[in-house]
């Protein structure tokens, strides 16, 4: 599935987007983060606090406990600050 | 309810470009005689933060869902307010102090729904829609941080 990431998770990370393939075991946006959170130091980094990182999937809103499955893109960010 | 369709044109704009708020208001009336009141809300870059002086600040958006967030409150707003037209407009790059950042117009018959309307969507655009701001100062640069006063604003608009 392809992943975005906006703000200060994407320059944690080093990159605005990426395909990834999570093992089936991780069904949810919270599992999600988790495993991305084991993909290196700059993951773990971005994912430090998991509470604070916003969700969406497919353009929209999602909260931690949704099901990622069949999702075509998934984005994480922080709170968002526009207007 | 009321029935939007014809009645409340919508426009939604993300861009680089500045905007003008009298062209904008004019193409929002033109040929219309319905229209008793348009409220608008600009957000401007400003200089002074509580800490520092802001030298710049950087807008970055999600390209395909900025759009449709705000359309989903506009949408709302426009089946909770008899709405005559809205326009919304968010920019997007790099800004100095006194730089036009947003624009919201809202039309109606009577003002009460575009202030309300406007107030709205202003609430939720700043809690909602993904749009994240960076500042630049003397002291350095870091992404702004959400504030608990906008998520309080923008609760008050749930209905119970």
């Amino acid at each position: 599935m392809k992943v975005k990431y906006f703000a200060w998770v994407r320059e944690r990370i080093g990159k605005a987007e990426e395909t990834v393939e999570p093992p089936a075991s991780v069904r949810t946006v919270e599992e999600l983060i988790a495993w991305l959170s084991g993909q290196g130091e700059a993951y773990a980094h971005a994912f430090e606090k998991p509470k604070v990182i916003r969700t969406a999937i497919d353009h929209a809103h999602v909260k931690a406990d949704a099901a990622i499955a069949g999702a075509r893109e998934i984005a994480f960010f922080p709170p968002m600050t526009g207007g | 309810m009321n029935s939007p369709a014809a009645t409340c044109p919508v426009a939604i704009r993300i861009q680089e470009d500045d905007f003008d708020i009298a062209r904008e208001i004019a193409v929002l009336t033109k040929s219309r005689t319905d229209i008793g009141a348009v409220v608008s809300f600009s957000g401007i870059c400003r200089a002074d933060d509580d800490s520092s002086k802001i030298a710049a600040l950087t807008l970055e958006h999600y390209p395909g869902m900025a759009e449709e967030e705000i359309k989903r409150h506009v949408d709302e707003a426009i089946s909770r307010w008899p709405l005559n037209g809205v326009t919304v407009i968010h920019r997007v790059g790099r800004f100095m102090p006194g730089q036009n950042i947003v624009l919201v117009l809202t039309a109606s018959q009577h003002r009460r729904a575009a202030f309300e309307a406007a107030e709205f969507l202003m609430d939720y655009l700043k809690t909602s829609a993904p749009f994240w701001k960076k500042e630049e100062s003397a002291t350095g640069t870091g992404w702004v941080e959400a504030q608990a006063c906008d998520d309080e604003a923008a609760a008050r608009w749930t209905k119970s």
